[in-house]
């Protein structure tokens, strides 16, 4: 399709189906978990069985004299290779294969190559490790005062400036102490008429996407070419280079689509196990983790969540504390920037003129955690709109009149000082209160079947200052190809991408190509990550389908046509160069303004480009016999800006909340003395379609972030925010208990509801 | 290591091949070896549904069937349903209803979707959300799945065919 084609109205706003529509039903889309190279070899990993100890020998003869077996390779090994072979984004704290220490159960310890997947993972069986066992500490709150230290020395990567004073610290397994101060607390406390403080926890949970994490490594003539299930293919590149001392041109990095992410693809994951075997054996080298092994390698954080809160008699919050303990796990993998981004936000979306926040990152022999769909940011909404419900019962004010009395009105300051614009924070609310009927009496049920409802809310800040660049080629009949590092992994964004380029060029969606990442083609990007792509990636994108534009133009000037000529790109070429021929490259970049917050005081007046707002309200009923609880209607909202593509945004807010409900009814990783005893999908449940709630609406509130590309901002984790919240909330209504702890299993509140009658 | 590898033979997507398999040997692995990936091993416990495929008209799991058990019968995947370049029903009407995310689940409900309306070709919600049960999908697309199946089921009655080649 070309520029003959009429030029279609409206690209963005539309509901265009997905580009990867048909590839995606007909079983033929591509994923690294397809990838079959020749000559590959394939990796099997042979794990720590201790939570936290020294290595003391590990024998690997009988596996290497394991007929099929390529060969055996340990921490050392790779030690002779790459002599500091620590990887990490925000610290490089984390071995490729572990070294004098293990700092959790399932961490990679040696790894078997055979050409048979089958004969590699009997061969792991044959290998043993002796450890000095070291004590252990898996609480994140214990693990803040313990005289067990995961790692001897802090180690910060040097890219972060706010991990910089970490260098070197030891005897501590605290990885990040941000704190924020505004206004006087205590002077606050003092004050008020009343004071709440409440504590809540969440679970240790994975993301388990379908396709699990994998990575295959090709070693050519002076270089190496990654193919990895990952959303950040440029920090790939960029951390393999280092690691190896070479250039980034000589590493290749190439990622098709992904069977979901969620956050667990991020960063290094594989990669740097398989550039280092593919080197070392000089073959290409495949490893496919197990669905139970992912749960050996990323995770989203548990969490301990203590709040404070002053009230004035009139119901107005002039005070709050919050310490935040993330649990961490043995690496840092992100959660520094997790207990950072989030941390800022943990005072909720209310005006507060007194706040203090100290958010800790907390190494424990835990496997890692990162991000997971909303940055930390459930965890803390879970916390503090619970509080915020506990608050308002106690006063007997509406929750819903006591958010909109404190909820930070347009234009004002939110915590860090940053003023909180173009965000609709009432809009949202008031969304919910209305498709709830929230006016209106509700039946609350009788006997041993109880109904209640809640509503919750938050707010997110987005990544900055991070850098997006695109490149958009028209061709010499005038199609359009769009190169960019974005990796959709699901959420739609080659269909978004693609319909700002239509829009820009005048043309139809479905006529653009996507090409999807691949570092020697596909410009920088930092990542997919923290609903960023719409937004940054969005504005590069269009940047870059505008500078075709303007060179279009200005090759139909210097081929002396009129103003408003309506030739079209193909008719320019060919008067150019008198066939068809040639092309036109349109390049644009984007990073966000952004300023760091200071040291002390973690204030700063642009702390975010734009502000998140999800949203959620609950109807319930609990059986008082058995604890269950059934979700009968589910109403959830966000402010998106303008939707670049209704039926796809829609859809993230739906599969967000969906996959939120997973995490506050069921999922739990269960530990045995740091051993994962649930690790697989037959101990460790995550939605099906049976826990979808009887009704499920989505509401996409009327705003415009006006400074974002088209007026729109991204929403992959909007719909998490209010979930946990709003159905604990709705227990409480129901059956008079309060849940401070994640998950809301039938179990616990059987218990809960016991607990109470034999108080009463 | 022994292989305990026979020669089997079987039918797959309509086409009679043979194949020397190792005793070991899953299904998905076997249809890996002909470039057929729809069918694709995640929980490797048979209760993702990733790994369905259609063993002699009966949906099965591919990551719990060994390969030398298909010796003499009919394997038809995901592949097989646009066989002659068109979409089956189901397959259009899950792009119509934007019913995947990231697609990796996909095959295993378009399947299941065409063994749900072969048996209820009108099919009710709590009959589509049973027959789909052992399913998952990590994106959590369930509700615009259950819409794919009404749209297939009324594609295919007003097309009055039955439920494609599955």
């Amino acid at each position: 399709m070309t520029s003959m084609r009429p030029m279609p109205e409206g690209q963005v706003g539309r509901s265009v189906p997905r580009l990867e529509g048909r590839q995606k039903v007909t079983g033929r889309a591509d994923y690294t978990h397809n990838l079959v190279l020749p000559g590959m070899l394939h990796i099997k990993v042979f794990r720590s069985t201790v939570a936290h100890g020294r290595i003391l020998s590990i024998d690997t003869s009988a596996a290497a004299e394991m007929e099929g077996v390529y060969r055996v390779v340990t921490g050392e090994d790779i030690r002779q290779l790459v002599p500091n072979p620590y990887y990490g984004p925000a610290f490089h704290d984390q071995p490729v294969l572990a070294l004098d220490k293990v700092r959790y159960v399932g961490e990679p310890v040696a790894v078997v190559l055979a050409a048979d997947p089958y004969v590699a993972a009997e061969a792991v069986q044959l290998i043993s490790a002796e450890y000095e066992e070291l004590e252990p500490v898996f609480d994140e709150v214990e693990a803040v005062s313990s005289r067990t230290f995961v790692h001897d020395v802090l180690k910060p990567a040097g890219t972060f400036p706010d991990l910089k004073h970490l260098h070197g610290r030891q005897n501590t397994n605290v990885a990040l102490d941000y704190r924020l101060r505004r206004g006087d607390v205590d002077a606050a406390f003092a004050a008020a008429d009343h004071v709440f403080e409440h504590e809540f926890r969440t679970q240790q949970t994975m993301h388990t996407p379908l396709e699990p994490i994998v990575s295959l490594a090709e070693p050519g003539d002076q270089s190496l070419t990654i193919y990895t299930a990952s959303q950040s293919p440029s920090f790939v590149r960029i951390e393999i280079a280092r690691l190896l001392g070479w250039p980034e041109n000589r590493v290749r990095v190439k990622v098709p689509h992904l069977g979901g992410g969620f956050g667990a693809k991020l960063y290094i994951k594989l990669e740097a196990l398989v550039a280092c075997l593919a080197l070392m054996v000089r073959r290409p080298v495949r490893l496919s983790l197990t669905m139970e092994e992912q749960f050996y390698t990323i995770t989203k954080h548990a969490s301990t969540f203590r709040i404070k809160s002053a009230v004035n008699k009139d119901g107005r919050i002039t005070g709050r504390r919050c310490e935040v303990y993330y649990n961490g796990g043995a690496y840092a993998d992100i959660g520094p920037r997790v207990a950072q981004k989030s941390g800022f936000t943990s005072p909720g979306p209310y005006d507060i003129e007194n706040v203090s926040v100290d958010s800790h990152e907390v190494y424990t022999n835990r496997p890692p955690a990162g991000a997971l769909r909303g940055f930390g940011i459930p965890q803390l909404v879970w916390a503090y709109e619970s509080h915020t419900d506990l608050i308002a019962r106690e006063l007997k004010i509406d929750p819903i009149e006591f958010r909109q009395k404190n909820l930070i009105r347009e234009g004002r300051p939110q915590a860090t000082g940053t003023p909180v614009r173009h965000a609709a924070l009432s809009g949202v609310l008031d969304t919910l209160a209305e498709r709830m009927n929230w006016s209106k009496s509700f039946d609350r049920g009788t006997g041993t079947v109880r109904r209640g409802r809640g509503i919750a809310i938050g707010l997110k800040a987005s990544i900055a200052p991070t850098t997006s660049v695109a490149i958009v080629n028209v061709s010499g009949d005038g199609s359009s190809t769009l190169y960019m590092s974005t990796v959709d992994m699901g959420q739609g964004s080659d269909t978004a991408m693609a319909q700002i380029v239509a829009e820009t060029l005048g043309i139809a969606t479905e006529s653009v190509k996507v090409i999807r990442p691949d570092t020697d083609v596909t410009p920088y990007d930092m990542a997919t990550l923290g609903s960023r792509s719409t937004f940054h990636m969005g504005h590069a994108v269009k940047r870059a389908a505008e500078h075709a534009r303007n060179q279009l133009e200005e090759l139909a000037r210097s081929l002396g046509l009129p103003e408003g000529t309506n030739y079209g790109p193909k008719e320019l070429f060919k008067q150019k160069y008198g066939m068809q021929a040639g092309n036109i490259v349109g390049v644009g970049s984007f990073i966000p303004e952004y300023k760091s917050p200071d040291p002390e005081t973690g204030l700063t007046d642009n702390v975010t480009p734009f502000w998140m707002v999800g949203g959620t309200g609950v109807e319930i009923e609990v059986d008082t016999e058995t604890g269950l609880v059934k979700i009968l209607r589910m109403v959830n909202a966000a402010d998106l800006g303008r939707p670049l593509n209704p039926k796809i945004v829609e859809t993230q807010l739906s599969g967000a909340a969906l996959m939120q409900l997973g995490f506050t009814m069921f999922e739990k990783m269960e530990f045995d003395n740091g051993q994962v005893s649930n690790a697989s999908f037959a101990d460790y449940k995550i939605p099906g379609i049976h826990d979808v709630p009887l009704t499920i609406e989505n509401h996409i509130v009327e705003a415009e972030q006006v400074t974002g590309p088209f007026a729109a901002k991204g929403v992959g984790e909007s719909a998490t925010f209010g979930v946990s919240p709003a159905i604990a909330s709705a227990i409480h209504d129901a059956v008079g208990v309060r849940l401070t702890e994640l998950p809301l299993s039938a179990e616990a509140v059987f218990n809960a509801i016991k607990a109470s009658g034999e108080k009463d | 290591m022994e292989t305990g590898a026979r020669e089997i033979q079987f039918t797959l997507n309509g086409r009679s091949v043979t194949a020397l398999v190792e005793s070991h040997l899953d299904l998905v692995d076997l249809l890996r070896r002909y470039q057929l990936f729809g069918a694709r091993e995640s929980c490797g416990l048979g209760l993702c549904g990733c790994c369905t495929v259609i063993l002699n008209g009966q949906a099965v799991s591919g990551c719990l069937t060994l390969a030398q058990l298909v010796d003499g019968k009919d394997v038809r995947t995901v592949e097989d349903l646009d066989a002659d370049g068109n979409l089956s029903p189901v397959q259009q009407a899950f792009i119509e209803e934007g019913a995947f995310q990231c697609g990796f689940c996909t095959p295993g409900f378009i399947l299941m979707t065409h063994d749900l309306l072969k048996r209820h070709p009108d099919p009710e919600d709590e009959q589509i959300r049973h027959h789909l049960s052992g399913n998952l999908c990590r994106c959590a697309t369930y509700p615009e799945i259950v819409r794919a199946v009404k749209n297939a089921a009324a594609r295919i009655r007003a097309a009055g065919a039955p439920a494609g080649a599955a």
